[in-house]
């Protein structure tokens, strides 16, 4: 009887340890919704930034931050798949490579504002990108990097031992069993940490506000090596915004931000979904 | 087919020695049963002689083997290559399972690059059939490979094997993972190969020893005790330590 009522205690305590922070999303999501989903329409998205805020449109940060997004992803994706690799499949032996492995996971948790300086130092003044896309991408890449590299070393991880094991004894060579074997199993894993990384570059904004990303653009980027701005950057500068308007404006913003997540989210979702179905 | 010879072979994991110095000589006609008593080191001697052994981090081997006269272990051999001629089939089914039936079978030559498209349905008929699973799976050939029941499962890593044409085909505990009668089928798929294999199998099993293999060795604590005549090893063995294991009395 006794442990019973222990039960339900904790029972009770669980659910309302699940429920107290996802009514506090509910009701915050719901806020920025009341607030943003009437500013939102098709001149929102399409329009530049304005001094007036009824006038004002998120297309360059919409725009920047999609560029952002590819780049990052086009830098990022390559190397970290490709450390993972290295570091699961081939550096085993190397006691430096197992150090690496080990200590990554601690990069993943340096904040990124730290990440936002480094790639000043480096990217904006050292390799002279200047207050660039290139820039950005570049930064919020080594931001996400040890996010893919971790979530493609546990891919690799779990695909079975007895598989390269087979695919050796068939005489493979190491990299004719990653390419053929290991790879294709580790897919759908490796996929979703890459997109769930990228969703991750999407809302950061301490880093690309050190790297220099702009606050007020009435232009679109026209190469990687333009000035730009990002929806984070945008929604935040308008939440700055002292005069009345501008936090419908901001409200806009960040649902659009969300909804860019979720879609991301969801593709991850989907993408598994269907790769793992597919076997 | 063809001869192993193996001289004064030791094997290590880190700095735990698994092979004392194991010199044995294994025909290239018949089946070589492998039996012994858990960790005495029989899947580390078969993984010598197809050099998977040196695959596990850490690990070494010593001594001389040699594969119809050649020495396999020197440093001009590449293991890849050597792997082709010396097929290995293991505890546990492991079908490739991003792939179809039929891409596990041709998985050898796809993975290595050496498929001639207009070879593989050939391969696949030929393949499967050898290792008695082609009438059970040609109606879906194009389905997963993990969809198989085990013991098809089993028979199909034998045909990815045999779709490499080696001379050797190494076995660890084929069946140890399946019923009796995916067993019985396994058993009689090796009394077809070892016309045109040399097989080497390692086996729990005694009854299965005797059932399948020409001549049986018996391992203890990384030696080989004994290797004689089935027949001979199971009703007159040479050693003491032999008898107390089949008869059961090895503690
Ligand atoms: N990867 C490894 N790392 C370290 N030690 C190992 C490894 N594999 C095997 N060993 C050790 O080597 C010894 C021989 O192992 P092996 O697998 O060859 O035995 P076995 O005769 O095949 O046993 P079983 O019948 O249980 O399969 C055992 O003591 C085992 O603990
Ligand atoms: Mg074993």
């Amino acid at each position: 009887m006794n442990h019973r009522i222990a039960d339900r205690i904790l029972v009770v305590v669980c659910f309302v340890g699940l429920f107290l922070p996802l009514a506090c999303l509910v009701a915050l999501l719901g806020d920025v919704m009341w607030d943003g989903v009437a500013r939102i329409d098709w001149s929102f998205l399409t329009s530049y930034p304005s001094r007036h805020a009824d006038k004002a449109g998120l297309l360059p940060g919409l725009v920047g931050s999609l560029f952002l997004v590819l780049l990052t992803g086009l830098i990022c994706i390559p190397l970290g798949v490709g450390a993972a690799i290295y570091l699961q499949e081939y550096g085993q032996d190397s006691r430096l490579s197992r150090f690496i492995a080990i200590n990554i996971g601690s990069l993943a948790g340096v904040p990124s504002v730290i990440y936002g300086l480094l790639g000043l130092g480096i990217f904006v003044r050292t390799f002279g990108l200047g207050r660039s896309l290139i820039a950005g991408a570049a930064t919020l890449a080594l931001l996400v990097l040890p996010i893919v590299v971790i979530a493609s070393i546990e891919a690799l991880r779990a695909v079975p031992g007895t598989l390269r094991e087979a695919a050796l004894g068939l005489g493979a060579t190491r990299w004719q069993v990653i390419r053929h074997v290991v790879l294709p199993a580790a897919l759908p894993s490796i996929l979703t940490g890459c997109i769930l990384s990228m969703s991750r570059a999407v809302g950061e904004t301490a880093p690309l506000i050190v790297v220099g990303a702009l606050t007020f653009v009435t232009f679109l980027p026209d190469g990687i090596d333009a000035p730009f701005t990002a929806l984070p950057i945008q929604i935040y500068n308008w939440v700055s915004r002292p005069q009345a308007g501008f936090e419908n404006t901001a409200a806009g913003g960040i649902v659009i931000l969300l909804g860019l997540l979720l879609i991301l989210n969801l593709g991850a979702v989907l993408l598994r979904a269907k790769l793992s179905k597919d076997r | 087919m063809a001869q192993f010879e193996v001289e004064n072979l030791k094997a290590w994991y880190g700095d735990k020695q698994v092979l004392m110095d194991v010199s044995v000589s294994l025909p290239a006609q018949g089946v070589t049963a492998i039996i012994g008593p858990s960790g005495c080191g029989k899947s580390t001697f078969i993984r010598c002689l197809n050099r998977m052994h040196e695959l596990v981090i850490g690990a070494r081997m010593e001594g001389e083997i040699r594969l119809g006269g050649e020495d396999i272990m020197a440093p001009a051999v590449d293991p890849v290559l050597l792997r082709r001629r010396v097929g290995m089939v293991f505890q546990r089914p492991n079908p490739f399972p991003t792939m179809t039936i039929r891409q596990n079978v041709l998985s050898g030559l796809t993975l290595t690059g050496r498929l001639k498209r207009s070879e593989a349905d050939e391969i696949v008929e030929k393949a499967l059939g050898d290792a008695a699973l082609w009438d059970e799976v040609k109606d879906r050939l194009n389905t997963p490979g993990a969809g198989l029941s085990g013991g098809q499962q089993q028979r199909l890593c034998i045909a990815r094997c045999l779709a490499v044409e080696p001379d050797v085909l190494l076995m660890d505990e084929p069946c140890s993972a399946l019923d009796p009668i995916a067993t019985a089928r396994i058993e009689e798929l090796i009394a077809q190969l070892r016309e045109r294999l040399t097989v080497v199998i390692v086996t729990h099993n005694m009854q299965q020893a005797a059932r399948v293999s020409d001549r049986t060795a018996f391992f203890l604590m990384g030696e080989l005790v004994e290797l004689s005549e089935t027949n001979t090893l199971f009703t007159q063995p040479a050693d003491q330590r032999t008898e107390d294991y089949i008869t059961g009395r090895f503690r």
